[in-house]
């Protein structure tokens, strides 16, 4: 089997991964938005900055795909269809930082910005140390994103 | 069951908790001098509505189906999770019943509506002797009240009957309950009960057998050591109370009579505050609930005493602890 079909599954995981912690945050976070702007539409742009923070994982899982497909040749043509096994398990290993922690760091996130929202509810005037909470899981988001990055484009 | 499932009904509570009462507006309508300026008051902060009556009852029955209807479409197929909260209503139901039918006479609207046995149904039920018709946590209590009342005529018996019933009920629902506010709203509605039933038994003069026919085990206080304390009188309460989660109690017992239901009442509120820093789950929206309740008995304490042009002190003592 050549390497490349391990370089594309990394990938692929990258976006599935990062965008399935994404979806269910933005998802949850959502549902709470739309439960405060029932009773308070004036709340609309608040809320949905703390609907949009678990979005991010998303986009970086997104980010490392395209390096990655960009670095085996699958954009803009030119692809290693002879790519040896190591060399495409690497890329597989090197997407999955992105993939895996963008998945937890996902749903923590909305989760922490559903809690988030429920302060901004009651306490509008709170809205930025209630961002903080959410924002502070992004780290973890960001280090995984930094190591794919880092690792993908050294290969 | 999956955290998202109440999110938006946790959010909306949020965003609704801001319009409850808070101490300081009671302590504003406490200082209006009139029942009318009362109720201009409440119809200020949007109480009632514009198809509802200029009327206290009218204006809190309204909030209170407000609330309720709310809370439903919040839990929206797990209204079930509510049951719990309308085995008095259902309990009482069957105690009118049973009197209703034993007697042979009727007296008016004697029954609750807003349960899963209304007052026709429940008094058919009754008088065919339908046993299997009710819950399977009601037939025997039903039963043996029934026969009770219609060979002694004894209305209390009658009633500690089924009350035992009901609250073995809550007791159970608690037990069988995966949310947590459900099982410690149970445990604190059973141990207040029973602790109400000790000092009312003991104020009428009640023997120990009566004590622990009416009482319901439950796991924070002990029925058998707190019948024996209620012979000692309030003192041997309050010392059975003193090894009890509900020290407190004791103290308002010695206090007075309205400083005592004014803590079982507060002790419930105690009980759901943990609510309010929690964004998942039902337990929310159930707190909401019970909060509006004690809010809307709150207000009727209020203008039933301004009503009565009853001293402030007087109305001040019965007034509930705020849930926000």
């Amino acid at each position: 089997m050549s390497g490349i079909v391990f370089a594309l599954t990394g990938a692929a995981l990258a976006v599935i991964l990062s965008g399935m912690g994404s979806a269910y945050g933005v998802g949850v976070a959502g549902q709470a938005a739309a439960g405060v702007v029932t009773e308070d539409p004036d709340k609309f742009a608040k809320v949905l900055i703390l609907q949009l923070l678990p979005g991010t994982q998303g986009i970086y899982g997104l980010l490392v795909a395209f390096i990655a497909l960009s670095k085996i040749g699958l954009l803009g043509g030119g692809a290693q269809m002879d790519m040896e096994m190591t060399t495409g398990l690497l890329y597989l290993a090197a997407c999955l930082p992105v993939g895996v922690v963008g998945l937890v760091s996902g749903r923590h996130q909305g989760e922490t910005s559903v809690a988030a929202i429920g302060v901004v509810a009651k306490k509008p005037d709170q809205f930025g140390k209630a961002m903080l909470f959410p924002a502070m899981v992004e780290t973890y988001a960001i280090l995984s994103l930094l190591v794919s990055i880092l690792a993908v484009s050294a290969l | 069951m999956s955290k998202a499932t109440y999110a938006y009904g946790v959010a909306r509570i949020r965003a609704m908790e801001m319009s409850l009462f808070t101490s300081a507006v009671i302590e504003q309508l406490m200082a209006l001098k009139s029942y009318e300026s009362c109720l201009q008051f409440l119809e200020e902060k949007g109480w009632g509505g514009t198809d509802v009556p200029q009327d206290a009852e009218a204006i809190l029955a309204a909030e209170r189906e407000k609330t309720w209807r709310t809370v439903r479409e919040l839990l929206g197929k797990d209204t079930r999770i509510l049951d719990v909260f309308s085995y008095p209503n259902l309990f009482h139901n069957l105690k009118a019943a049973i009197k209703e039918t034993a007697v042979s006479e009727k007296h008016g609207s004697i029954y609750y509506e807003d349960c899963s046995i209304g007052g026709k149904e429940m008094a058919r039920i009754v008088a065919e002797r339908d046993w299997e018709a009710l819950p399977a946590n009601m037939r025997d209590a039903a039963k043996e009240a029934y026969e009770s009342f219609l060979h002694t005529k004894d209305g209390q018996l009658c009633d500690i009957i089924v009350d035992r019933a009901a609250l073995t009920a809550v007791i159970q629902a608690g037990e069988e309950a995966s949310d947590p506010i459900i099982r410690d709203y149970a445990e604190s509605t059973a141990a207040i009960a029973d602790i109400k039933i000790a000092v009312r038994s003991w104020r009428t003069g009640k023997s120990l057998d009566f004590m622990r026919r009416a009482m319901a085990e439950c796991k924070t206080v002990s029925t058998e050591r707190l019948s024996l304390a209620a012979m000692a009188g309030i003192d041997g309460i309050c010392e059975y109370l003193e090894g009890t989660p509900y020290r407190e109690g004791g103290a308002a017992l010695k206090e007075s009579t309205s400083a005592f239901e004014r803590w079982c009442d507060n002790q419930i509120i105690e009980t759901i505050r943990p609510q309010k820093y929690n964004p998942f789950s039902a337990g929310p929206i159930i707190a909401y609930m019970l909060a509006r309740e004690n809010e809307i008995k709150t207000v009727r304490i209020i203008l039933t005493g301004k009503l009565n042009q009853l001293p402030d002190d007087l109305i001040r003592e019965r007034v509930r602890e705020m849930y926000v």
